[in-house]
């Protein structure tokens, strides 16, 4: 175990910085494992990490085509909240909010998770009414949740206008006080190199590009880095969901559609929060760093380009002066685009489908980041006893015949 | 961003118009005993292809009308716009080497792009 510590950074610090070993293994496929994840995401990395250390999964692989946590994972704009309708929903994302809140102890890696507060806007009676009955809901789920009048958002967040004569007034908003952002690249790191310790191995640059079966069961996987036998095979990809689920024959109800997000020259600190707004259709954070990390709602076409179009940032700075106009003398100093896989009802698909032994864990539409370590566990528990948890189990395929859907638009709109 | 030529009113910008998902999705004859999965399948599944898409459009900005588009998603590269009734046209498209491959151009993600033989490093 090379855990970090404090005597370890003064003595590498002292030796000239050369002790320090890579997080971990770069592993070649072996010719078979018991399970091999698909994607080195969070969420695939979550699975890996949590099959390994609670259900004594140890080969393993993760697979994944660029380099772990390069895609949504590395793409998203870390946003931590549970502030969800249902119960379903409030039940999966409070746990991963539980979980995220030891997460840097038990990986011995700093997630730098920072409980600054989500603030979501109401700009109309009628969104205050919506999200007041949603802060009640919270409430019932023994989510963190409270009221705030204009006033209150001034105090608990200054740099915001709520001039009366706006186009868009902020008459209150709803407060999530253990909400917050986190390091997206440690989260991925610290999983990897814990799963690692226990055994899995994690392969990157390595496409699948087939899934073999036979009778109706999964016998093994084809990648660039060729054949791997495996029993069972988790498809924990975003974006590329459909793509996977299409070399079984598995249809699913998921559109993927670019997503943006862009961050501002640094500055000192002027956030003290998140801040979203459903109806001007903006959210903005401030990293570590001093970037404003500034994303609003997906493209409206499907695509797998990691682009987007201008006129989606276009509307959504023109929100954000609106709401803030001490951004309008700001420069935008990076934008992107990541895939993000939606399903109809705005809430995520962990299930196992007509394919024996191929699992779905996908769907998580604009809003999977903060659900990373909820999604593993669960996801990992289905791996290993083949049937959905209690977490798990309103989130599976046959929702979309029985009708059972966990409608989520209102939480989960522009929100992330 | 998309130049799209509609078929009614010439090149126009992306902004003008609306989506309309997937085209060709017919809506079943209603029968006594049609199952539940059925009806999921007409609802709610779709085939997001990474490679040639049919999809609908809708000019919200200008003529008002739906008509069909063939493109891309590998590449958003514009294939063939048609009408609405109209079969699709057969099209050729650059598309990955592998299935979740990036092309060989349009992708952002050079990262993870899969060089195709003849193309340089």
């Amino acid at each position: 175990m090379h855990g970090y510590n404090v005597l370890r950074l003064v003595r590498e610090g002292l030796t000239g910085h050369k002790g320090w070993q890579p997080a971990w293994r770069k592993a070649e496929p072996k010719s078979s494992y018991d399970a091999v994840i698909i994607g080195g995401g969070g969420h695939g990395m979550a699975t890996a990490y949590y099959l390994a250390k609670i259900h004594g999964m140890t080969n393993i692989a993760v697979i994944e085509k660029g380099w772990i946590g390069g895609g949504n994972a590395g793409r998203n704009t870390t946003i931590i909240r549970s502030n969800y309708l249902y119960d379903a929903s409030a039940a999966i994302y409070n746990h991963a909010l539980t979980l995220w809140k030891g997460l840097s102890r038990e990986l011995n890696y700093n997630i730098m998770m920072s409980h600054r507060g989500v603030l979501n806007l109401a700009h109309d009676e009628g969104e205050a009414r919506q999200l007041k009955r949603r802060v009640e809901a919270n409430r019932l789920n023994g989510v963190e949740a409270e009221w705030l009048e204009a006033k209150e958002v001034k105090a608990f967040c200054p740099p915001i206008s709520v001039a009366a004569d706006a186009r868009y007034p902020v008459i209150g908003a709803t407060l999530q006080r253990d909400g917050g952002t986190n390091r997206h690249d440690a989260v991925v790191w610290g999983y990897a190199r814990a799963a690692s310790e226990m055994g899995v191995d994690i392969i990157e640059q390595c496409e699948v590009t087939g899934i073999a079966t036979e009778k109706g069961a999964v016998t093994g996987i084809e990648t660039t880095k060729g054949h791997i036998a495996t029993p069972k095979i988790a498809s924990v990809t975003a974006g590329h969901t459909s793509v996977i689920a299409n070399m079984v024959g598995v249809r699913l109800p998921i559109e993927s559609h670019p997503l943006q997000a862009l961050v501002s020259e640094p500055l000192k600190p002027v956030m003290p929060c998140v801040v979203m707004s459903n109806a001007v259709h903006v959210y903005m954070s401030q990293s570590s760093k001093g970037e404003l990390v500034i994303g609003a709602g997906i493209d409206p076409y499907l695509s797998y380009t990691q682009r987007g179009s201008l006129d989606i940032i276009e509307h959504q700075m023109a929100a954000l002066i609106e709401l803030f106009p001490f951004v309008s003398r700001l420069r935008m100093m990076r934008q992107w685009g990541g895939i993000v896989d939606v399903c109809p009802d705005a809430s995520p698909i962990i299930s196992a489908t007509e394919v024996k032994g191929f699992y779905v864990n996908g769907g998580w539409g604009t809003g999977g980041w903060k659900a990373t370590p909820g999604s593993g566990h669960a996801m990992a528990d289905l791996l290993a006893n083949d049937r959905p948890n209690a977490i798990a189990a309103p989130f599976t395929l046959e929702r979309f015949v029985t009708g059972d859907l966990v409608a989520e638009h209102g939480a989960a709109a522009v929100a992330h | 961003m998309f130049v799209i030529t509609c078929p009614y009113c010439g090149e126009r910008d992306l902004s003008e118009f609306a989506y309309g998902g997937e085209a060709h999705i017919a809506r079943p004859e209603w029968r006594e005993d049609m199952s539940d999965a059925e009806w999921a399948e007409f609802l709610f599944m779709r085939t997001n292809p990474k490679g040639i898409l049919a999809e609908r459009w809708m000019h919200a900005a200008g003529c008002r009308r739906f008509f069909n588009m063939l493109r891309n998603t590998a590449t958003d590269d514009i294939l063939a716009v048609y009408r609405i009734g109209e079969t699709p046209p057969k099209v050729e498209a650059r598309l990955p080497a592998t299935p979740s491959g990036e092309a060989p151009i349009g992708s952002g993600n050079d990262a993870v792009k899969i060089i195709q033989p003849g193309e340089g490093a």
